[in-house]
């Protein structure tokens, strides 16, 4: 009796479960915006020239094609940044778009060690892929 | 696991997604700002400035005569690009800048530049004239000595695009293709 109720308990649960991987591996994936920013703050070239080595921006970035494939880089510091293949003047943004899954590795002087590097991901079209995207998004919210 | 799967599927609500329209290949640079200035000699026997190519749009790149790899795929892109643009091509000019002015004169330039298109222009200078060059622009380079002696230079190889008012419009970093160049030069010159 009691193996009774605790089925009629997990079944719909696992059915909900089920239903939910199903919606998160088989429905496309949609967000509302392909950029991601990254901001450098103002002060940080004197941060650097007084000796802070506090990273401002990661030194790795992951971006996904077809979802956000477009770094955003904005220089709100008083001098110009070297960020990989430009140079951003005061108040200047860079919108730099990928379009081939590879690692890149850029110079930028916002960067202690001068290196950034950018993993530039397959669009996940698999649904387990869309799973594990999902979930990954997920879990760096919360 | 039921609500961690439930609050799965609420972080990834669809949305609507909305590409930027006619975006470029390469980097774009925003607000738009004037071009660094450029006071070189130019391969061509006439002082190298931007103002001489107000009017058209400007594919500016730093490197040398002497490099084996990045350069000649760079110069052969570009070469391919004004080729595929026909007729448009009068309004595209490429300016190539050493980054070894100790081996690099204008003649130098001239021969090497040439031998992918007689339309390049190229930038030299004394050692002092190329590093206010290089650093308007943020080009890195460094001279790595071989064992015999001779040396290579490890440079940046980005390409800047500049508009034909002389704003620095957008940036292509090293290894896009012939229509990627393409693709971004039609937009610039139809602005």
């Amino acid at each position: 009796m009691n193996r009774r109720k605790s089925l009629s308990v997990a079944a719909p649960l696992l059915a909900a479960a089920v239903a939910v991987l199903a919606w998160a591996g088989f429905t496309p994936i949609h967000v509302s915006s392909r950029e991601e920013l990254f901001e450098i703050p103002k002060g940080t070239y004197a941060r650097r020239a007084a000796g802070d080595k506090v990273e401002i921006l990661p030194s790795r970035i992951r971006l996904t094609l077809g979802l956000n494939d477009v770094l955003l880089l904005r220089n709100r510091d008083d001098v110009p940044q070297v960020f990989g293949p430009t140079i951003m003047m005061p108040g200047q943004e860079f919108r730099l778009p990928f379009e081939q899954a590879a690692s890149y590795q850029f110079a930028c002087t916002a960067h202690a060690s001068g290196q950034m590097t950018i993993d530039v991901e397959a669009e996940p079209v698999m649904p387990w892929s869309r799973i594990h995207w999902r979930l990954r998004e997920w879990r760096e919210k919360h | 696991m039921l609500l961690g799967v439930a609050a799965l599927a609420n972080a990834a609500a669809p949305q609507i997604a909305a590409p930027p329209e006619d975006l470029f290949k390469a980097g774009i640079l925003s607000p738009v700002m004037p071009a660094p200035a450029l006071k070189l000699a130019g391969s061509d026997g006439k002082p190298l400035n931007l103002e001489r190519f107000h009017g058209k749009v400007v594919l500016l790149a730093f490197g040398f005569s002497n490099c084996g790899e990045v350069c000649p795929i760079t110069l052969a892109t570009l070469a391919g690009a004004r080729k595929k643009l026909g007729a448009d091509a009068a309004a595209v000019q490429v300016v190539y800048v050493t980054v070894d002015p100790e081996r690099d004169d204008a003649a130098q330039m001239r021969k090497f530049l040439g031998s992918f298109d007689p339309t390049f222009v190229g930038g030299v200078g004394t050692r002092g004239e190329i590093d206010v060059a290089q650093k308007s622009y943020g080009i890195s380079s460094t001279k790595n000595m071989n064992p015999d002696g001779s040396y290579t230079i490890g440079h940046s190889s980005s390409i800047y695009m500049i508009d034909r008012t002389g704003g620095l419009r957008a940036v292509m970093p090293y290894g896009h293709t012939v229509d990627d160049f393409v693709h971004d030069l039609k937009i610039l010159l139809r602005t």
